[in-house]
């Protein structure tokens, strides 16, 4: 399968445009004939994931870009690396990889990326459009900006996302052809567990839910409630790409290419229709902790993906009322931590003992204190990655009750 | 040994034993490229080693940093010789493909039918010649 080159794809590879879109161009290629897609398209945006690192690899491959003299053609933000660079001394890993970590960092800077270091760009001023083809790495952001914005992406990851910010462009095949984003399997959430009345918990069981059991096929989300929020969709998406593999999902009512069910399903029926029950949502949340209630806690981590301004403003009464016995730690951005010190709640916060923790994440670096006992969160994503990453315990809750346990000091159910 | 033809998604050419993945495997997370064993307690392979092998597998899973620990294996030599695959795996293409870009190191990633990929998973050697779009793959009879 031979893939269709414009003028600029052939001069980008016969290296008139520079070295590194030379370098970049050609990976492009080779992964997009690898893909059978028929022909490259322009992007308007990037997101890169290739800012943690894996290994020497990592600064090998970006490094590469930067002595061939790289530019990105596109606006790019950059996602979570390994460093707080805004906070340095929290970290508690070896030096060696302090000092890679922290160049691959700025290695990206160099080649014009966009220092956002957030895995929710999607809550920057860099948000995409409707309808915006893009070129995103990182599980969470791919699904939020299919899902909730009707950005169109598929799952690239490292190297493919800064190919792609390199030249500009992005195989087209996937998720960036409309008939591709149809909803092919339906999830009907038939009843609400008794006592759930926060939309939280019900978005983390569903995305739980559609992540382990969709498969590679798209779902479609009937039976949420019209006051689910953009948070809890952010949450929803996140966990659904790590409990299994989701790239985009529909949320009937909620998400842009889904006003209606039938436009979901693109006029189409469904493969399949799943019947969710309330049972059946309790028990995908009950496999989010690996600890029964009541157990004693080591400490809460909260914003897996970031936090947003409008969850610190949901955080900000409950915490207050109930301050934190136990060490809390925020993971959020450096634009929402610029959005929180104009209202004065960072200092709030650190009177409270909470650590906020920018431009990196409690599961993929070492920050918490806590390497041992049970830690509590309000992240199905968190909850799902965290005990492998760190050999922890894990509960997951609601904002609400990861504030009541934090107070308690155990595992406090509402 | 018998020869059959597959679809090249990375050039390179290499030979080795066969390891049949069990199922498939999410690099992330679940190989260590330190070791080249395989590393997720989910996975059924747990405690194997997947170093030099001609790895036969439908594809990979899971996050695609897979890419990353499968280009640094390569580096560091404890990676896979080569893949055989049912399917266009953008994880280990692009994994491969960079090493091959970086370090001039060949981790040829091809695609068969999948009936042609039972049959492989019984072979114990296979050798990978992948220089253009479609490549040879010689196998030894089946156990």
């Amino acid at each position: 399968m031979t893939v269709e080159l414009s003028e600029a794809d052939r001069d980008m590879l016969a290296g008139k445009a520079g070295g590194a879109a030379q370098f970049a161009m050609r990976i492009l290629l080779r992964f997009s004939e690898a893909m059978g897609a028929t022909k490259l398209i322009d992007v308007s945006s990037a997101h890169i994931d290739g800012c943690l690192y894996h290994g020497q690899v990592s600064l090998d491959f970006v490094e590469r870009c930067v002595s061939l003299g790289g530019r990105v053609k596109v606006p790019t933000t950059l996602n979570v690396g390994s460093m707080d660079l805004i906070h340095p001394e929290l970290f508690r890993g070896e030096a060696a990889l302090a000092t890679a970590g922290t160049r691959l960092m700025k290695a990206h800077e160099e080649l014009g990326c966009l220092s956002t270091f957030t895995c929710a760009p999607y809550q920057t001023m860099f948000r995409p459009r409707l309808g915006d083809q893009i070129c995103w790495a990182e599980s969470n952001a791919i699904v939020f900006a299919n899902s909730v914005i009707g950005a169109r992406t598929n799952r690239y990851g490292d190297f493919l996302d800064l190919a792609g910010a390199l030249t500009g462009r992005a195989p087209y095949y996937g998720l960036h052809i409309h008939e591709n984003r149809r909803a092919r399997v339906v999830f009907e959430i038939v009843e609400r567990p008794r006592g759930w009345d926060d939309t939280e918990r019900m978005a983390i069981a569903i995305g739980a839910i559609i992540g382990a059991e969709s498969g590679n096929d798209i779902a479609a989300i009937a039976g949420l409630s019209p006051d689910t929020t953009e948070d809890d969709l952010k949450g929803l998406g996140a966990v659904s790409a790590s409990t299994g593999g989701v790239a985009m999902f529909h949320a009937v009512g909620l998400t842009p290419e889904a006003p209606t069910l039938d436009a979901a399903l693109q006029g189409q029926k469904p493969d399949r229709v799943v019947r969710v029950t309330a049972a059946d949502l309790i028990a995908a949340l009950g496999r989010l902790s690996t600890v029964p209630d009541g157990s004693p806690l080591a400490a809460v981590s909260l914003g897996t993906p970031h936090f947003s301004p409008a969850e610190f403003a949901k955080l900000m009464p409950l915490i207050t009322a109930a301050p934190p016995r136990i060490p809390v730690y925020i993971n959020t951005s450096r634009s929402t931590l610029d959005a929180i010190k104009a209202k004065g709640w960072d200092d709030v916060l650190a009177r409270l003992g909470v650590t906020l923790v920018i431009d990196t994440c409690t599961y993929v670096t070492s920050v918490m204190k806590e390497q041992t006992g049970t830690v509590m969160t309000n992240s199905g994503k968190w909850a799902w990655y965290a005990p492998g990453n760190l050999g922890i315990e894990v509960a997951f809750g609601s904002l609400g009750e990861c504030v009541a346990s934090a107070a308690a000091g155990r595992v406090v159910r509402s | 040994m018998s020869e059959i033809s597959g679809i090249t998604l990375v050039e390179g050419r290499a030979a080795g034993d066969v390891f049949a993945l069990a199922e498939p495997l999410s690099f992330w997370g679940g190989f260590d490229a330190l070791t080249g064993n395989v590393i997720d307690h989910r996975h059924p392979d747990k405690g194997q080693c997947l170093a030099r092998r001609v790895v036969v597998v439908e594809a990979a899973r899971g996050s695609s940093s897979g890419s990353s620990v499968l280009a640094e294996a390569i580096r560091l030599g404890t990676a896979p010789a080569a893949f055989v695959l049912s399917s266009r795996d953008a994880i280990l293409a692009v994994g491969a493909e960079v090493a091959r870009e970086l370090y001039g190191r060949d981790c040829p990633v091809v695609m068969v039918e999948e009936a042609t990929l039972a049959m492989l998973k019984r072979a114990e050697r296979i050798d990978v010649v992948a220089d253009g779009p479609t490549c040879r793959i010689l196998h030894n009879e089946q156990r």
